[in-house]
């Protein structure tokens, strides 16, 4: 007696995008077929250049597809985007709002481009303003508001004519977890008032929060379905095995080139492990682990990599390949190899970053994870270098920043989020070039180039311009760049954001390498995914430093009888709470 | 120290070549302002269009009429016979200048009276209207000297145009055109070059380096500067071997001049990009300042002509100063003594502007 099914919000029939034209050309979205049901949150997962946003742009009406048919709202978006534009709610991933004009002004902007009319605006302006808490904030410029707060408003400019159908792209992008989870909430409500939504993600962990989703490769479709049943498809092959303490790097690469295991990952103290296919469970001590692998509820990520690598196993190779080069022969350096000292920054009135110490030793991952805009970045530039201190002192590898900023640089590789290299330039003149400026001489430039060539694989690719490279590629070249003069010190800031798991893992076994040759490593991230590979964690709200400790330190912390197994963002948002008023603004 | 620098200086090379987009700012404009400024930039008037109103048609009226329609410098195009055709022919820019010869014109020639010739001009062309007004003035006087040479008119002046005997306007033109396209190939590379780098993220990548801020600039600096030279060279050999302008100075001079020039222009550049956080906006800045630097250099209108807020203003211009230096070492053989003078000033542009720089640089990093 199940009531009669709506129809579906969107269908999508064998839409096909291309941008450019002729070989050159790139597929988008390649012949993606499948059908939005209102009421439903509907996730569209996949890494930076999957085809996510075409895919929204193409529903919203802003562009329009080269092959296929896209039904939105009943009609034909070809010839009828007009009909339905009053329904349809699109954020997107930036440019949504006038940083310039207030929260109300936006408001009230949106709701003339809507049309929407006297009476019916002040009833919408109220009901979203409680909706999302942004009442007290009404007066404030929205280019001055927190990114969380930024991301609700955006929604509620899109929310205003009351859509059927809403689409969101990344919406969650850089915000902290406890306005993600408010995020989650609004639109949850609005999926049960009947609205079909559309969530894009590049954070796996919520696509477990929708109720189906759509999972992009490189333009295809790769899986679509709920979220549950995909996590099933590698039930009762995932496992934790516990770890002596001081060897997880070790254990994960045993385990990952281990023929049985489909992937290996370091989840605080612990190895995450997903087995093959009808493989046997390894012995746990033989990998290097303290006791048997203990089973584990499976997650989205374990059943995407497990997908991956077994349509692509050339890159499941690369993924345990020999890591980066000989050790490097620095002396183990005395005392810290970072060392922030009541660093504090003032932008004007601002204090971006207030009062942080810590100390990080030799060979230890250190993460500084935070929100964007919480103070992290701040933080990372004043240790790199990259900005003076207010107040407070860096000493890098036993170096004072204020005192021999030129001595410190050259103990220091840095490779940033956007993989700075010179993209007109081929792989070998951009490792020319840095090693030149990191002044090598002869014997030893030809030397260092000739093992990034060869310990990153990029010997093949050598005379191609590094712009025209798949992002895999420019990440090693980044990575191999920033490790030619043997730094001490490795800066990394959110040097995975974006790209697929496979590649993630690649980087972080490359990390782990580095960090069994004491090679010290300072990551940004916001990812909580990315924060589980680190030794040790410096949580940043607010410009100040909330926690410091291990991922699994952390954890335990916020264990309770409702959440035994509290994840890293339980912890996150948890010690957010604790904070409580301190930080409301 | 001497790796690092040469290891930027080569990237820098290498990118502006191996980029399109800057391959083409240096190499295109330049060619095509050249041969644009060369051939059609000319302050020559010839073929103007004339209108008659001759209400006379005796016989030293129509000889004067002859005259006019036998110069080169004007081209019958329109007679008339009231003054509302005149009027509306000038307004509508059919006829550039209208020559009226009244009634009685023949008659007070011929007795002796004093004779009236009106040339009406559009004045809304006043450069133009001037060179007309001095053409018609040369056909009246060879008219009225034929006509009565009289003794008493014997104190003739005899003008002799020195540097450019023939008022060849190119002469004028393609000095000054060199600095102009040298100034806006460096002020632009330089500009660009670090705007471009804050933009793809690896300004930072460079600044975590051991690189000096000094180093950077200097990395930055000498590139643009060869390309300025060479572009200097090429134009002022175009101007030379296909235009026929003489180059009769000192060729160490000009190259003085043009690296003196070089520091001045991309210290400007330097500190534009210092601001800039774009290259969008670094060309906004490029535009900003070329526009009434080109205006006030002299180029095109004499410095001695402008008010005098705005010559003061050319005193920090080193477009201007380039200008008459390379217009005095072309056409005049400049001593190194007088020289000094223009020299001098852009140097001093040049250290200051570089010293700014640096500062606003160093600046940003805390």
């Amino acid at each position: 007696m199940a009531p009669a099914a709506p129809p579906p919000a969107v269908v999508l029939d064998a839409v096909t995008k291309r941008f450019g034209k002729g070989p050159q050309a790139t597929i988008a979205l390649d012949h993606v077929s499948a059908e939005i049901r209102p009421g439903e949150i509907t996730g569209l997962v996949g890494p930076d250049g999957a085809g996510k946003t075409t895919l929204l742009r193409l529903i919203a009406g802003l562009l329009t597809p080269d092959d296929g048919k896209i039904t939105v709202l009943g009609h034909d978006s070809a010839n009828a985007v007009t009909a339905v534009q009053q329904d349809i709610g699109y954020m997107p991933q930036r440019f949504g709002l006038y940083e310039d004009l207030t929260v109300a002004e936006n408001l009230r902007l949106y709701a003339d481009m809507h049309g929407l009319d006297e009476a019916a605006r002040q009833e919408r302006f109220h009901t979203l303003l409680a909706f999302t808490a942004l009442g007290p904030f009404v007066e404030r410029l929205a280019g001055k508001l927190s990114g969380g707060m930024k991301q609700k408003l955006g929604l509620a400019c899109a929310l205003l004519p009351r859509p059927r159908l809403l689409l969101l792209d990344e919406p969650s992008a850089g915000v902290d977890p406890a306005s993600r989870r408010e995020l989650w909430r609004i639109v949850r409500t609005m999926a049960g008032e009947g609205v079909a939504v559309m969530w894009s993600t590049a954070y796996l962990d919520e696509a477990e929060r929708c109720d189906s989703f759509l999972l992009f490769d490189n333009g295809r479709l790769l899986a679509s379905g709920s979220p549950a049943e995909f996590s099933q498809r590698v039930e009762n092959r995932t496992f934790l095995l516990a770890v002596p303490s001081g060897s997880k790097h070790s254990v994960q690469r045993r385990a990952a080139a281990d023929p049985a295991v489909a992937d290996a990952i370091i989840q605080g103290e612990r190895i995450r492990l997903v087995l093959k296919a009808g493989a046997a469970l390894p012995d746990g001590p033989a990998l290097g682990g303290s006791g048997a692998p203990q089973p584990v509820r499976p997650r989205f990520e374990d059943a995407f990599v497990s997908l991956l690598q077994g349509r692509t196993p050339e890159r499941a190779e690369a993924r345990t390949a020999r890591p980066p080069g000989e050790p490097s022969a620095a002396a183990p350096v005395d005392g810290a190899a970072i060392e922030a000292r009541d660093l504090t920054r003032d932008f004007g009135a601002f204090r971006a970053v207030d009062d942080v110490t810590f100390t990080v030793s030799p060979g230890e991952v250190f993460g500084l994870l935070g929100p964007n805009g919480a103070g992290k970045s701040t933080t990372f530039r004043m240790l790199c270098g990259l900005l003076e201190p207010s107040s407070g002192s860096a000493r890098v590898a036993g170096v004072d920043l204020g005192t021999a900023r030129a001595a410190a640089r050259e103990r220091i590789g840095y490779m940033s989020q956007r993989f700075s290299l010179y993209g007109e330039l081929s792989v070998r003149d951009n490792l020319d070039f840095f090693s030149g400026v990191y002044g090598l001489d002869r014997a030893r430039r030809r030397q260092r180039i000739e093992w990034a060539l060869e310990s990153f694989e990029l010997g093949p690719v050598a005379r191609q311009t590094s712009g025209s490279l798949p992002l895999g590629f420019k990440q090693r070249l980044a990575l191999s760049c920033a490790l030619l003069h043997e730094p001490k010190v490795l800066f990394l800031d959110e040097p995975t954001s974006g790209v697929d798991p496979l590649m993630r893992r690649e980087f972080w076994a490359r990390i782990g390498a580095l960090a069994e040759r004491r090679v010290t490593v300072l990551v940004t991230s916001h990812f909580m995914d990315e924060a589980e590979y680190c030794d040790r964690l410096a949580i940043v709200y607010g410009g100040r430093m909330i926690a410091l400790g291990s991922p699994d330190d952390l954890k335990r912390r916020f264990v309770s009888d409702a959440l035994p197994d509290p994840t890293l963002e339980d912890a996150f948002v948890g010690l957010i709470e604790a904070q409580g008023t301190q930080v409301a603004s | 120290m001497l790796r690092r620098i040469l290891s930027l200086i080569i990237k820098e090379f290498l990118t502006l070549w191996k980029d399109p987009k800057s391959r083409y700012v240096i190499v295109a404009p330049p060619l095509i302002q050249l041969v644009l400024f060369a051939n059609a930039a000319t302050f020559d008037v010839t073929h103007v269009a004339l209108g008659l109103w001759v209400e006379d048609t005796a016989h030293p009226a129509t000889e004067l009429v002859s005259r006019f329609e036998g110069s080169t410098a004007f081209d019958v195009v329109a007679h008339f016979d009231n003054p509302g055709d005149v009027e509306r022919a000038l307004s509508a820019q059919r006829v550039k200048a209208v020559l009226h010869l009244g009634q009685t014109f023949s008659a007070d020639v011929l007795s002796g009276r004093p004779a009236k010739v009106q040339l009406l001009l559009d004045g809304r062309r006043s450069n133009t209207a001037l060179i007309v007004q001095n053409y018609a003035a040369s056909i009246l006087e060879d008219f009225q000297r034929q006509r009565s040479p009289k003794p008493d008119a014997g104190l003739q002046l005899e003008t002799r145009a020195w540097f450019n005997p023939n008022y060849d306007s190119k002469w004028f033109i393609l000095p000054g055109l060199t600095v102009l396209l040298t100034a806006v190939a460096t002020i632009l590379i330089t500009a660009l070059s670090v705007a471009r780098e804050r933009e793809l993220g690896t300004f930072e990548q460079l600044l975590v380096t051991p690189l000096r801020p000094m180093e950077i600039l200097l990395g930055k600096a000498l590139p643009p500067t060869c390309i300025g030279f060479v572009e200097a060279n090429v134009i002022a050999g175009v101007a030379v071997v296909v235009y026929g302008v003489p180059f009769i100075g000192k060729i160490l001079l000009f190259h003085v001049a043009v690296a003196a020039f070089a520091i001045s222009t991309i210290g400007i550049g330097m500190v534009i990009s210092s601001i800039a956080r774009t290259q969008q906006q670094a060309i906004l800045g490029v535009f900003i300042f070329l526009a009434p630097a080109i205006v006030l250099s002299g180029f095109a209108t004499p410095i001695a002509n402008m008010p005098l807020w705005s010559q003061e203003l050319t005193r920090i211009n080193p477009i201007a100063y380039m200008v008459r230096l390379t217009r005095s070492i072309f056409l005049e053989d400049v001593s190194w003594a007088i020289a000094w003078h223009q020299l001098w000033p852009m140097l001093l542009i040049g250290i200051v502007t570089q010293a700014y720089s640096t500062w606003l640089f160093a600046r940003k990093l805390q």
